[in-house]
């Protein structure tokens, strides 16, 4: 009959000694290691409690940025999203009326600014775009939600709450 | 939309080949029926649906059923600018983004006439990223795959290897698997203080564990079983069917485009390409594959220890060197049509532009997936095979199906 399968492989069954059959040493070694990983270094965070440490440059929930007085350092210029390949940011720009200086910085801001965290990928490529080193991408890492529309981030949840010093991300590893 | 864009016509006639089953029913023989593998199942390693006829636990014929992980890769690229395209390339291949993201990069660059200009501290970096990348792609690969016919252990040691990559690309790029870091003309950030001691720390620490490897997955013997002489691709069938990377290399072709094509700076990196010798069974067999990959593992630690070899000395660090500096202002290539091709962990990766206009917006990307070609050959060899080989052939393909389906 031809054959069904492509295995030639043959299966030997050696006859075992009787320590062999006996399997408690077989049994015991194995014990062993088991045992001997129960003392080990464990390699597993416990995560809400324990949380490992970032990169400098790690990629994670957006911030837009105050400067040293507090004053909001986007102006709406539009490059960020322009250069978001995800189309996640949507914004309106306003001009600064007289009295608003210790507001924003530049004479434009931005009265409306979104992004869609649905949408966002993550990339980074605003943060790069950004003129006026206002958007970065901080270490926290985005939370879940249960409705969709919650995921649609403005000014009230990314601009940097007043009164906190500079974000830690101001490591650049090279000079622009 | 541009004016000269390929406008599809609905054809009702078609509808009929998107039938979810290819076999009908009336069709078989009254011992055989159909299986339906997927697509949410463990071991299909994505969203892979296989359509099997068997005879008991015979298989007769085995079809792929694609594109449920279909995410319009080639339409996004013909609306995107060249350098906003590198994230969603990362997206191909998300176990090895790096590669995909060298391979682009180098592309576009030759399409610039811009690749001799890279400076070779660049092109190094890149291949020391793609070579971390390669080796965690290839854990994740063997893994996998001895979880599929069983062993649950190596795949977990597999993962606390693959974290510490995971963990150096970050610290690099920012992000643990879509890197986004190897931009066209340079790069997103020069690698960080004291990445080159910890590399090597790594390599130090990663040998002992490829031993172990070795001992626990390839030479154990429920491992043999299930895999020598199992799914056999001849070499005249691989070549035949397009099938390229540790696949092909398991045949018995000792072709590597790294070797090959000699891009970027591997001409002047010493190391060997692993092939399948037969060892456990016949040329070509799942275990070969296997074999294949591991044996890459440590050619690629060898990469790694004279890239930062390379990187400490001739091209060390200095305050002067910026990564970015070669970034073109401008992405305008001429009008043309360019194809650029690189091996990626899973085989032949290429990229075909063609660029008619004035922007720098692609007219057309197509991926030339090595996970597809390979892919396509299982029909082929699981042909006679039992049921629960299936799987065992299945896994050491070791494909991505973001990258099968785009
Ligand atoms: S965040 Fe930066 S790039 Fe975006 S609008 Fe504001 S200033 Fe312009
Ligand atoms: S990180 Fe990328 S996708 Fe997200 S908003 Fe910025 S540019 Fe857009």
């Amino acid at each position: 009959m031809q054959l069904l399968t492509n295995r030639s492989k043959v299966v030997v069954n050696k006859e075992m000694t009787l320590m062999e059959k006996l399997y408690i040493p077989a049994i015991f070694g194995g014990m062993m290691i088991t045992i001997k990983h129960l003392f080990r270094k464990k390699v597993t965070i416990q995560y809400p409690e324990q949380k490992r440490e970032f990169s400098k440059v790690y990629r994670g929930k957006h911030i837009l940025k105050r400067d040293e007085q507090g004053r909001e350092n986007c102006t709406a210029c539009g490059l960020c999203a322009v250069s978001c390949p995800a189309e996640a940011i949507t914004m309106v720009a306003a001009e600064r009326k007289k009295g608003e200086e210790h507001l924003y910085r530049e004479e434009k801001y931005a009265a409306n600014y979104e992004i869609n965290m649905l949408r966002c990928i993550f990339c980074g490529l605003c943060e790069e775009a950004c003129p006026k080193d206002a958007i970065y991408l901080t270490e926290e890492l985005m939370p879940a939600n249960y409705d969709r529309s919650n995921f649609i981030y403005g000014k009230d949840k990314l601009v940097q709450p007043l009164g906190t010093s500079a974000h830690p991300k101001t490591y650049k590893p090279y000079t622009k | 939309m541009s004016k000269n864009a390929i406008q599809y016509v609905y054809h009702p006639e078609n509808f009929d080949k998107s039938d979810p089953l290819l076999t009908q029913l009336s069709d078989l023989k009254s011992q055989e029926m159909i299986i339906n593998l997927g697509p949410q199942h463990p071991s299909t390693h994505g969203v892979l649906r296989l359509e099997v006829v068997t005879d008991g636990e015979m298989i007769v014929k085995v079809i792929p059923h694609m594109g449920y992980l279909h995410r319009c890769f080639e339409k996004h690229a013909e609306n995107l600018p060249y350098n906003q395209i590198i994230p969603f390339v990362d997206r191909l291949d998300y176990a090895a983004a790096m590669n995909s993201e060298h391979i682009y990069a180098m592309g576009v660059e030759r399409m610039l006439g811009i690749e001799k200009n890279i400076p070779p501290r660049i092109e190094y970096i890149r291949v020391l990223v793609a070579e971390l990348n390669r080796l965690s792609s290839h854990f994740l690969g063997v893994g996998a795959y001895a979880m599929d016919i069983g062993a649950f252990t190596p795949f977990l040691w597999m993962m606390r290897d693959r974290e510490h990559i995971n963990r150096l690309l970050e610290w690099v790029s920012g992000a643990r698997m879509l890197y986004n870091y190897i931009w066209i003309g340079g790069l997103y950030y020069d690698l960080p203080v004291g990445f080159e001691a910890r590399c090597l720390e790594f390599v130090h620490y990663l040998k002992p564990r490829l031993v172990e490897l070795q001992k626990l997955v390839m030479e154990n013997q429920i491992f043999i079983h299930r895999t020598a002489n199992i799914g056999v691709l001849p070499l005249d069938m691989a070549i035949n069917y397009g099938v390229t990377g540790p696949m092909l290399r398991a045949s018995g072709l000792r072709y590597d485009l790294r070797k090959v094509d000699a891009y970027s700076v591997y001409p002047e990196i010493d190391f060997d390409i692993p092939i399948g010798e037969g060892k456990m069974g016949q040329v070509g067999d799942c275990w070969d594959r296997t074999s294949v990959r591991v044996e890459e593992c440590w050619q690629s630690l060898r990469i790694i220890e004279q890239c930062i070899e390379k990187l400490t000395s001739v091209h060390a660090r200095t305050n002067a060197f910026d990564p970015q500096a070669m970034l073109p202002k401008k992405i305008r290539p001429q009008k043309m049509d360019f194809y650029c091709r690189g091996e990626s962990p899973k085989g032949e990766l290429g990229f075909f532009f063609r660029h008619n206009t004035n922007f720098d917006i692609p007219a057309r990307c197509k991926v030339r997936s090595p996970c597809f070609s390979n892919l396509s050959v299982i029909s082929e060899i699981t042909q006679g095979a039992m049921l629960a080989d299936l799987i065992a052939i299945l896994g050491s393909v070791d494909f991505i199906m973001g990258e099968v389906d785009r």
